[in-house]
């Protein structure tokens, strides 16, 4: 099915995020990365101000999504892939931050797949301010829809 | 592990990072990631969807790939440092399989006050097909 156009510019609601330590420390276990940044605090306040977020956190966004923060695109999840991702920052995000996170459907384009059938891409673009209304980081992120069943 | 300090007057254009490689992916490890990161796609975790999909069994989210890839540019500049994470997925991981992770600087400039360093990165699974690749951006810290 061809891609809609007027798809480009709809937004999601803003989501509110609480940046919080035991999550961070969640993330980083399952990333399997043991760096004191995450999980010393007395290290992660003397080197860096705090507890950071590891590079991928701002994933976990999805957990304070209640379904109305990502703008809908009428993909199929059996046929949806995640193309890539982007995230750029901007100051330091903090276990105690507050984030508000507000995404939109910058971009949706259809090219000929490879393995047949046409595939169609939607980039999303998410920026997220911290509490004192700072933008700290902006994702980018393309998700393809295959024409068929994904197979290597 | 936390990053040994790098000055940029000590970096090369074409210097390696350090590598950082996971063995072995099991599906507990995207079941733990799946729950770190709120990405419930069955088709991570519920082998009755995923067969119904066409696959013959779950994959790696590609997150979960990408998160083991950042750690190569945490180690090499240290997390305040990272100012642009890149990705691009290939092929997927599937139980079993390594992520052996690693990176290289291309280019070192000055932009305003700091001092960067950009650089590629590459993702491969124990056969040396390409997982994922990618670019960064980071700051280092100057001797000047």
């Amino acid at each position: 099915m061809p891609v809609d156009k007027n798809l480009i510019g709809r937004k999601g609601e803003p989501v509110t995020m609480h940046v919080e330590r035991g999550k961070i420390r969640e993330f980083a276990r399952a990333i399997k990365d043991d760096d004191p940044l995450y999980f010393d605090e007395a290290y992660a306040t003397r080197e860096a101000g705090g507890i950071v977020a590891p590079v991928t956190f701002l994933q976990t966004a999805s957990h304070w999504d209640d379904g109305r923060g990502r703008p809908r695109v009428p993909f199929d999840l059996k046929r949806v892939l995640h193309g890539e991702q982007e995230y750029e920052f901007l100051a330091p995000i903090h276990a105690g931050d507050v984030l508000t996170a507000v995404s939109t459907v910058v971009d949706v384009y259809e090219k000929p797949g490879k393995r047949g059938g046409s595939m169609n891409f939607a980039v999303i673009e998410t920026e997220y301010r911290n509490q004192g209304g700072t933008l700290v980081a902006r994702a980018r992120s393309v998700t393809i829809e295959t024409g068929q069943v994904v197979k290597d | 592990m936390a990053s040994a300090k790098r000055y940029w007057e000590d970096v090369k254009e074409g210097d390696a990072l350090p590598e950082v490689r996971v063995e072995k992916l099991t599906r507990t490890d995207f079941v733990k990631y799946a729950g770190a990161s709120g990405d419930f796609n069955p088709i991570h975790h519920d082998q009755t969807f995923v067969e119904a999909s066409g696959n013959p069994t779950v994959f790696a989210m590609g997150m979960l790939n990408a998160s083991i890839l950042s750690r190569v540019v945490t180690a090499f500049a240290g997390r305040p440092n990272v100012r642009r994470y890149k990705v691009r997925f290939a092929t997927r991981a599937w139980p079993g399989d390594d992520v052996i992770c690693r990176g290289r600087v291309t280019r070192k400039l000055e932009l305003g006050a700091e001092k960067l360093v950009e650089g590629e990165l590459e993702a491969v699974n124990q056969k040396g097909e390409t997982l994922i690749s990618g670019s960064f951006v980071a700051a280092l810290p100057s001797r000047a």
